[in-house]
């Protein structure tokens, strides 16, 4: 039997079950709300309770999560909340740590050079490379518009 | 040129024997298994030392079940889902046999047992074994993302079967043989989704079971099952539906070990399991102790695999599937 290309992947794709975007979207509401509730409590900590500077303590709201979703990578429980939360845990700077750590735990039997050391920005690599470049770009906007006027 | 080979001296099933991880065992066929690890590190530092370790122990036990000795095996065919094949030659390198390391990718245990019969057939060997694997984490590693990264997974997305499967095959014997052959060809229908190899497979199958009913002016109600690799909930769905277009009405003679060997309801490996570990663990377990029960005498026996190498899909080729059809017979 002859199967056309064109019309099986027609096919394929009218079969291919979907994935359930609405309640996707309500867990990554609740989860990515939730991350943020988190960090301003912890910013109300550290500001009211410790008594830092505003600039410091959201340094520290970031440092903290960052620090959550690394131990929970290395626990094995962060890729059971994401595969619920999605965006949720992913938007955040949460997801970007366990981008960064999950390489990391993946490559460490292949030695801390050519494992950990070449491979960690395996999956967060785009983000860095095209964010600073988006930021040198920025850069050169701000400085221009700002000599000029 | 008819591409189905009659095999004159069916060469026959001596043993088998499988191992698992922990999701196949507590799945629906956990007990048919023979080995399992619930750690699916199975006592190694790496995935892959671990996914090696499972061939060992496959191929030790089939030869402990048969009271067989490595001296006694004249070839060896193995295969598994990473480069090279390592998973496979680490493994069995101790047995120091004759090793012929094949890739079919999901296919690879129905490759390794077409290429044993013809091979043994011919009178080229008195007794092969074939072994292949696959482990959930080293696929994950080698083909997707980081085992501990959070992304969200597709419904059309399969999960590796951690498993291994060991065949002994020999010239003479009693019990189940392999007395038709089709090995099947490459097909590529424009599929490029990684996480949905099921639809880039159902091709593959379809060209494989057509050609053999046609030539074998056979039709499905002569066997009492038609078993596919791993074509999960997309590609058992396509493949009936062009089937049945094609004249041929597969229905509950169907039956695909990728929707078999997990209770999909319960877990989240959505459309069931894929790898070369979920066949070979299906037949080695389940499907083979069914021929010895007497519940099974006549099945064809079609493994798929998705050709899919992540460099080629980035620079924009297509998944090819391939399915290779093994008949077996009580």
């Amino acid at each position: 039997m002859d199967i056309d290309s064109k019309s099986y992947q027609k096919y394929v794709k009218k079969r291919a079950k979907k994935s359930p975007v609405l309640s996707d979207c309500i867990k990554a509401f609740i989860f990515g709300g939730l991350i943020c509730c988190i960090g301003q409590g912890l910013f109300d900590l550290y500001k009211n309770v410790f008594g830092l500077l505003h600039d410091d303590a959201a340094l520290l709201v970031s440092v903290t999560l960052i620090f959550m979703s690394a131990l929970l990578t290395g626990l094995g429980v962060f890729d059971n909340i994401a595969k619920h939360a999605g965006a949720g845990t992913l938007v955040p700077i949460t997801g970007f740590a366990n981008s960064v750590v999950s390489p990391a735990i993946d490559t460490k039997a292949e030695g801390f050079i050519l494992g950990v050391g070449a491979k960690i920005f395996t999956v967060s690599g785009p983000v860095i490379l095209y964010g600073v470049f988006a930021s040198v770009i920025y850069g050169i906007i701000y400085w221009t518009v700002k000599t000029l006027t | 040129m008819n591409r189905t080979v009659k095999l004159e001296r069916p060469p026959y099933f001596i043993s088998s024997a499988s191992v698992v991880g922990r999701r196949e065992h507590e799945g629906p066929y956990g007990k048919c298994f023979d080995l399992h690890d619930e750690s699916e590190r199975f006592g190694q530092k790496t995935w892959e030392l671990a996914e090696s370790e499972m061939q060992r122990l496959a191929l030790n036990t089939a030869l402990k079940k048969a009271a067989l000795t490595p001296p006694d095996i004249n070839l060896l065919l193995a295969g598994d889902l990473l480069n090279q094949c390592v998973g496979s030659a680490y493994g069995l390198a101790s047995f120091a046999v004759s090793y012929l390391g094949i890739f079919g990718a999901c296919s690879t245990a129905a490759e390794g047992l077409a290429v044993a019969a013809m091979l043994l057939s011919g009178n080229n060997a008195e007794k092969c074994a074939v072994v292949s694997s696959s482990h959930n984490c080293s696929a994950e590693r080698q083909f997707r993302s980081p085992i501990e990264y959070g992304g969200q997974r597709p419904p059309t997305a399969q999960w590796t079967v951690t498993g291994a499967g060991a065949f002994l095959l020999g010239k003479s014997g009693s019990g189940p043989c392999i007395t038709e052959v089709l090995i099947g060809r490459p097909i590529d229908k424009g599929i490029n989704d990684a996480n949905n190899m099921g639809a880039a497979m159902a091709p593959a199958a379809i060209d494989t079971l057509c050609t053999y009913f046609t030539e074998t002016s056979s039709s499905p109600s002569d066997f009492d099952l038609i078993i596919t690799g791993d074509l999960g909930f997309e590609g058992s769905g396509s493949l009936c539906d062009y089937m049945r277009k094609a004249g041929y009405e597969l229905g509950y003679k169907h039956r695909d070990c990728g929707l078999l060997i997990y209770d999909r309801k319960k877990g989240d490996e959505h459309a069931g399991g894929s790898g070369c570990g979920c066949c070979s663990c299906m037949l080695a377990g389940h499907f083979l102790n069914a021929f010895k029960r007497n519940d099974l005498k006549n099945v064809l026996f079609v493994a798929t695999g998705a050709l899919m190498n992540p460099a080629a899909l980035q620079q924009g080729q297509n998944i090819t599937g391939i399915a290779h059809l093994i008949r077996i017979q009580a």
